[in-house]
């Protein structure tokens, strides 16, 4: 609990799962896998935060971890009742299929 | 220490680019609470264990409880698997990827100028509670509200009452 | 008397006959006939009563400078451009209003029974009334501007009444083409009034035309413009050399129209501005001469033109066409009072020609070829003694008729002036010759011989009052201008020597005046007793001329007006309606379109990014993210 680890090197892994979490939104069309990948993204974000918190010593990083992890919650609540819903509509719940908007 | 930090990276990177490459529903769900475990053992090994604790407790065991019980509900059998092969060929990869790396590519520039910091001490829970209830009461007030209007709005969506409006 | 006849303001004149428009617009559909009539004719002869009061004022006590100016009210006040409503009475308008007005009493009344089976009756006289207001206006203006406000407005009548009978399509082709033609000279003289203010600051008559004398020197070619264009602009209104071929074909119109439009006003609006603007004609000599070259030109030509064809009315139009040349022979030679007193004379007996015509035409039952008529001399004597008198005054009779005195100064000033020259004297002596020989020819045609034709309507007293008043003034309006020989009157000459400039004599010897007066008239009779032999007694020479290929094409050439028609219609029609139909496509609006078109598939394809698919639009939030970051990184 003491020694150090590197910023540069927290703040990449943080990185890399923030990509990874964006390929996944870009290339699923299930929408649950879509939401998934968005959760990876915010889980990413959050670890970026609080990497950043605990190397200057401070418990901001885990606060504004704290907020993320509502906001979460709160997003995820609404999306799924939201895919429940798209479900009943759409085979497979497919994107691509709710493009009404189009145009 | 550190050797600890970078395993429980890798494990985080590889669950999670297992979690978006599944077919079935479930299997992805399963790959993402490991890459939350591992991540929580990150915290840990900074110094941030409450942060721990919540990621396990929050984001592992509700919002992902929550995922679970909505693919449960969907019933998604094997047909759905099936199709889920026709949507996932592999050449869907390559222009996502590339986006993908050149962000990376860029996030790595700004990194890298950063300098090396070390971290310090671990951050308790009591800290953090200072910390919330001081300087960002109001914060936490805006939270809640959050939270309220998410759990309205999550009832009523979900109770299956007819929308008026719209294509039906 | 003298202070109640001074009294009378000048715009009382045009005044009169625009208040009888302005009643007969509005209320003449529901007055009944007579109300119409009255109302029509009254305005204008009120107006020539007015004439009478306001011209003894002057002849009485002539004001200074010749001229008596009166403002009615400023009508356009803008920087350094002030136009007034002023009207300005000196010896040239005097003459003019005495015409107009006189002349267009008469004929108002001959039309109110001319027209009297007319549906638009009370349309016919508001139209009228328009144009003897609007002529009034230009003969009176002061300044150019208000002079082209008449010019136009005397146009729009001309159209109005050409195609008055518009029901008929081809009236309103007449009618259309005169007005086109005719806007081809007034844009002429648009662009002269232009130059004009823009080098003299005014266009203010005397005040332009004291510029231009102190300005310009003789020859300059701003002054060898401005005339020329004017030129061009009399050249359109009075039907001369290249715009003359709409005059034969507005005899479409009622003849009343014809008579007072056609013959005795209008058309000699050209060569009122001539005399109006002559400052400026004098200062270039080249225009002088381009007007004397067009003067004697139309002469030739239409005299050529006149002597087979077979409307008579059109046989009257070709004349006018060529006593509107001799004016403008006599204004090219500086003979300018001469060239008034026969625009006077020829007012007077080319209406007293086609009044009586009318009244042929309409006893006729609208009958206008003048071969299937004949021997009306004893039907119609009333008619046929006062077309003779016209007739005879047209070819300038020896002694008794007015047109003999005034043509014969033309004629002299022709040899003896300084600007004149003897080929000159022989062509209007040609020309002379050509007008005894058609006009008698028709008279012979139409009233001697066997009896064609069925007298359906005999004339009634208001067609015959003003053809006896005409006869009587066609003879003694001859004799306030008067040669050597029979008294010397210059009464005439005295009035207008006021405004105009006199005759620059180079030869003034009187014998050979007389010398040269007694060919003219034997040349005269010649002609008389040529058309007497050829178509009075029954004669085969005019068919056996005709009959000739030679005769046979020269016949169909000058009935065609010597082919100008076809002329323009190859250089300018044509190639007009051939572009028209180039264009047909629109194609300068493509261009406006291409942008409208580029516009349209810009936006189809942007809104192609709308797919309503939530992966695209994470897509293009991603692509952002990447060059927000970039921005960041690279700077």
């Amino acid at each position: 609990m003491s020694a150090g680890v590197l910023l540069g090197h927290g703040l990449a892994v943080a990185s890399i799962l923030f990509v990874i979490g964006l390929i996944g939104v870009l290339v699923r069309r299930n929408l649950l896998f879509q939401l998934l990948s968005i959760e990876i993204m915010l889980n990413a974000a959050g670890m970026a935060f609080v990497i950043a918190g605990a190397r200057w010593g401070q418990a901001d990083g885990q606060v504004m971890f704290i907020f993320i992890l509502v906001m979460a919650a709160a997003e995820v609540a609404v999306g799924l009742a939201l895919l429940l819903r798209v479900s009943r509509r759409v085979r497979d719940l497919d994107g691509d299929a709710v493009s009404a908007m189009r145009g | 220490m550190i050797a600890l930090f970078y395993l429980a990276s890798a494990v985080a990177l590889v669950a999670a680019a297992m979690a978006i490459s599944r077919r079935n529903a479930f299997h992805a769900l399963l790959y993402v609470v490991v890459s939350l475990l591992a991540v929580a053992v990150v915290f840990f090994t900074i110094g941030a264990p409450f942060a721990g604790a919540l990621e396990i407790i929050v984001y592992a065991g509700a919002i992902i409880v929550l995922f679970v019980f909505v693919v449960m509900m969907l019933n998604l059998g094997p047909s759905a698997v099936r199709d889920e092969y026709g949507f996932l060929t592999p050449a869907m990869w390559i222009v996502p990827g590339g986006l993908a790396a050149i962000l990376l590519a860029e996030l790595v520039v700004i990194i890298s100028g950063t300098g090396d910091g070390v971290t310090g001490a671990a951050i308790g829970p009591r800290e953090v509670g200072l910390a919330l209830f001081g300087p960002y009461v109001v914060a936490v007030e805006v939270a809640s509200f959050l939270l309220l209007a998410g759990l309205v709005g999550a009832a009523y969506l979900g109770s299956g009452a007819r929308i008026s409006g719209g294509d039906r | 008397m003298d202070d109640l006849l001074c009294s009378l303001p000048i715009w009382l004149v045009p005044a009169l006959p625009a208040v009888g428009f302005v009643v007969l617009a509005v209320v003449g559909g529901q007055l009944p006939r007579r109300w119409a009539a009255v109302i029509g004719t009254g305005s204008v002869g009120l107006s020539a009563a007015t004439t009478l009061g306001v011209a003894a004022c002057f002849l009485r006590h002539p004001p200074a400078d010749g001229v008596r100016i009166e403002t009615v009210w400023t009508w356009i006040d803008v920087g350094s451009f002030e136009i007034g409503f002023s009207l300005a009475l000196d010896a040239l308008s005097l003459v003019m209003i005495f015409v107009v007005s006189f002349v267009g009493f008469l004929i108002h009344l001959y039309s109110t029974e001319y027209m009297a089976d007319d549906e638009g009756f009370s349309r016919f006289f508001a139209y009228m009334n328009l144009f003897v207001a609007f002529m009034l206006m230009l003969v009176l203006a002061d300044n150019l501007f208000l002079l082209y406000l008449g010019w136009e407005g005397v146009g729009l009548c001309s159209y109005l009444l050409i195609g008055f009978w518009y029901t008929d399509a081809a009236n309103g082709a007449a009618a259309q083409k005169a007005f086109i033609v005719t806007r081809v000279g007034d844009t002429a003289m648009a662009v002269a009034l232009l130059l004009l203010f823009t080098h003299a600051g005014t266009l203010d008559v005397r005040q332009a035309m004291a510029w231009a004398t102190e300005n310009w020197a003789p020859g300059s070619t701003m002054a060898v413009a401005v005339a020329l264009l004017l030129l061009g602009g009399a050249v359109g209104k009075s039907a001369q050399l290249p715009l003359q071929t709409w005059l034969p074909d507005a005899m479409a119109g009622p003849t009343p129209v014809s008579a007072l439009i056609h013959a005795a006003t209008m058309v000699t609006a050209g060569v009122y501005l001539i005399a109006r603007t002559h400052a400026v004609f004098l200062l270039a000599p080249p225009a002088m001469t381009a007007v004397a070259v067009v003067g004697a030109a139309t002469l030739l030509l239409a005299g050529c033109s006149a002597l087979v064809q077979t409307d008579i009315k059109r046989v009257l139009a070709y004349s006018t066409i060529r006593q509107i040349g001799y004016m403008c022979l006599g204004v090219a030679l500086g003979a300018w009072s001469a060239a008034l007193f026969h625009l006077m004379t020829h007012g007077l007996f080319k209406v007293l020609v086609f009044l009586p015509a009318g009244a042929v035409i309409l006893a006729l039952h609208h009958e206008q070829d003048i071969f299937r008529m004949g021997g009306l001399r004893k039907r119609l004597p009333v008619v046929f003694w006062t077309f003779l008198l016209g007739s005879a005054s047209l070819a300038a009779l020896p002694v008794v008729t007015a047109g003999f005195y005034s043509k014969d100064l033309i004629l002299w000033a022709a040899w003896a002036s300084s600007a004149g020259a003897p080929w000159l004297w022989v062509a209007g002596a040609f020309g002379a010759l050509l007008t005894a020989f058609y006009s008698f020819r028709l008279v012979f045609i139409v009233f001697f011989g066997d009896e064609k034709g069925h007298v359906e309507h005999r004339p009634g007293l208001k067609i015959l009052i003003p053809l006896v008043v005409l006869a009587a003034l066609s003879v003694i309006g001859g004799f306030v201008e008067t040669p050597g020989w029979l008294g010397h009157v210059t009464a005439f000459s005295n009035l207008t020597e006021t405004t105009l400039p006199a005759v620059d004599w180079a030869v003034t010897d009187h014998h050979v005046e007389h010398r040269l007066q007694a060919v003219v008239a034997g040349i005269t009779l010649l002609g008389v007793l040529a058309a007497y032999l050829l178509y009075l007694r029954p004669s085969s020479i005019p068919t056996a001329v005709k009959a000739t290929p030679l005769g046979a094409w020269l016949s169909r050439f000058w009935l065609s007006g010597w082919g100008f028609d076809t002329l323009y219609d190859r250089l300018f029609i044509r190639p007009f309606k051939g572009l028209a139909q180039l264009l047909r496509g629109d194609p300068f609006d493509e261009i406006s379109a291409t942008v409208a078109r580029v516009a349209e598939s810009g936006h189809s394809a942007m809104s192609r990014t709308q797919s309503g698919r939530i992966r695209t639009y994470a897509f293009g939030i991603g692509v952002g993210a990447v060059i927000a970051v970039a921005i960041v990184v690279l700077t």
